[in-house]
């Protein structure tokens, strides 16, 4: 049956669809901030390359495998190419279907990026090109049928309004795959095997990515309703709660752990707590997302000190832990403090097993594919520079170029 | 003759030119150094971890007078210098054998 056409929801969706897309320049402006000078050109081209990989193969293939058929765990090719895919309004919705392919395309692409700050400094960019391919057409897909494509997770009853896990936690561990293939980068640690700061070159420059991730999240999750009804309000303001909660769970913790609030760590925190509300947006009172923005900022810092203490595992910009360990807290939210079937709001038990057993699931699929693609891509080609690449910076050695000719370099 | 070389805070350069130009001083050469003294540095945060910074940035000032002026220089540049923090830095005092003035080849006091 055709079902008509909304303008408005037309109009909503495309709109959210480019503020998803700004945060491809949030990501690429914090990881470059936060990393040093010599890997900035480097940062760049991989944030690029993963807009360009997530917009041409997730058209290709990556969006059949995601939304067609209703396989439990794997899309077939019915919209291989975009076969039936146009100015129809696409099932169940009062859009049109090329637009939901571009709302998707563009998580699909964030998904990607995620893994780019993780790995950066030391891998070669052919590794990345290839991770980046591998994530749009099968890693992410996948998970995105199980969930949003009416998978065995969908058929369960799991909640990711906006993709905690389906988009958060499939970059992180995905990055988790390749930076324990990758190893930690040279200077990282002593040789006792305490870690070393390697302060990022320009906080400035992060802190415009971190904004710009902000202004995109209200895309992110009010556009996951996919209409432009009533509850596109509620969840822009759960969305901005849990951010600022989470920005101050951050500042509280680093203040009292370390006598001065960590502004890096803040930034950390903001995201986290999106990160963390990207599930529960659309499920929660306000009051619960901020308690879920404020865990999200407080469990954000010490995961960073556990992967980089205890685990000798090198994110350079926190991205497991941000998108990692807050997605899956988001995604248990749900199962806590959802207004329907939540346990604390209405003491049920069995959302919060779903959500556990997506969040379980999600993680063996997404890492032991990873794992292995990464295992396989070192040993054919080697994911890492060789070391004098590493220490003269990707940039000059990679891209031929300096970010910044005119300054000297340290 | 003397040569005066001190290394003061880079905040510390504005307040230390004034007061040696209104005690009648004002030719000097002004560099701008990394260095450090006895603490070996200051510590640093970054993402929740402290790293030591062991060089800090400084001002140098060279500055040549005459022997007679030489306490009231030092003295000067002391007080406009001070903060009593740890940081405020050093004054060097070396004898200078001799100074040519390139333009018009005079020396030594003439050439101060």
């Amino acid at each position: 049956m055709m079902v008509e056409i909304s303008f408005i929801d037309t109009v909503w969706v495309l709109v959210a669809g480019v503020l998803v897309f700004s945060m491809q320049l949030g990501f690429a402006a914090i990881e470059a901030g936060f990393t040093r000078a010599k890997s900035t050109m480097s940062i760049w081209m991989k944030n690029m390359s993963d807009m360009i990989i997530g917009s041409i193969f997730f058209m290709v293939i990556g969006f059949t495998i995601a939304f067609s058929g209703s396989g439990p765990f794997i899309g077939d090719l019915g919209h291989f190419l975009l076969k039936d895919v146009g100015l129809e309004a696409w099932d169940g919705l009062a859009i049109p279907g090329i637009l939901f392919f571009f709302f998707q395309m563009m998580f699909a692409a964030t998904a990607a990026t995620i893994v780019s700050g993780a790995v950066a400094e030391r891998i070669k960019y052919i590794a990345y090109f290839i991770i980046s391919i591998v994530i749009i057409v099968l890693t992410y897909p996948v998970i995105v049928h199980w969930v949003w494509g009416g998978g065995w997770l969908a058929e369960r009853g799991f909640v990711d309004f906006a993709g905690s896990t389906v988009v958060h936690s499939v970059g992180a561990w995905s990055a988790l795959a390749a930076v324990i293939v990758l190893g930690p980068r040279i200077g990282k640690y002593t040789k006792e095997g305490v870690p070393k700061a390697i302060p990022g070159h320009n906080i400035a420059l992060a802190g415009i990515g971190l904004f710009v991730l902000w202004f995109g999240w209200f895309g992110f999750n009010p556009g996951s309703e996919l209409a432009a009804d009533s509850a596109i309000a509620m969840i822009a303001t759960t969305t901005n709660l849990a951010a600022a909660a989470g920005g101050l769970g951050a500042i509280i913790v680093t203040w009292l752990k370390l006598k001065k609030p960590d502004v890096g760590m803040t930034m950390n925190g903001i995201l986290a707590g999106l990160v963390a509300i990207t599930a529960p947006c659309a499920a929660v009172t306000p009051i619960s997302s901020v308690i879920i923005g404020f865990i999200a900022g407080i469990i954000v810092v010490f995961s960073v000190y556990m992967f980089e203490g205890k685990l000798k595992i090198d994110d350079p910009v926190g991205a497991i832990s941000v998108h990692g360990m807050c997605g899956v807290w988001g995604t248990l939210a749900v199962g806590l403090f959802a207004t329907e079937g939540g346990l604390l709001t209405t003491g049920a038990v069995d959302l919060l097993v779903t959500q556990i057993i997506g969040v379980v699931a999600t993680f063996a699929f997404v890492f032991t594919l990873m794992l292995v693609v990464c295992k396989i891509i070192d040993i054919a080609i080697g994911m890492r520079v060789p070391e004098a690449v590493e220490i003269s910076g990707l940039d000059t050695a990679e891209f031929g170029g300096d970010a910044y000719p005119d300054f000297v370099r340290t | 003759m003397k040569k005066i070389e001190a290394i003061i805070r880079p905040e510390k350069l504005e307040d230390v030119k004034r007061a040696l130009e209104e005690m009648g001083c004002v030719g000097m050469t002004v560099s701008e150094v990394k260095g450090r003294g006895a603490q070996g540095g200051i510590e640093r945060q970054w993402r929740g971890r402290t790293y030591k910074v062991d060089l800090l940035p400084k001002i140098k000032i060279s500055l040549i007078i005459k022997e007679k002026n030489a306490k009231k220089v030092i003295d000067t540049i002391v007080e406009s210098a001070k903060t009593g923090d740890i940081g405020d830095g050093k004054i060097f005092v070396y004898p200078v054998e001799s100074v040519i003035r390139v333009r018009t080849g005079e020396v030594d006091y003439d050439a101060i």
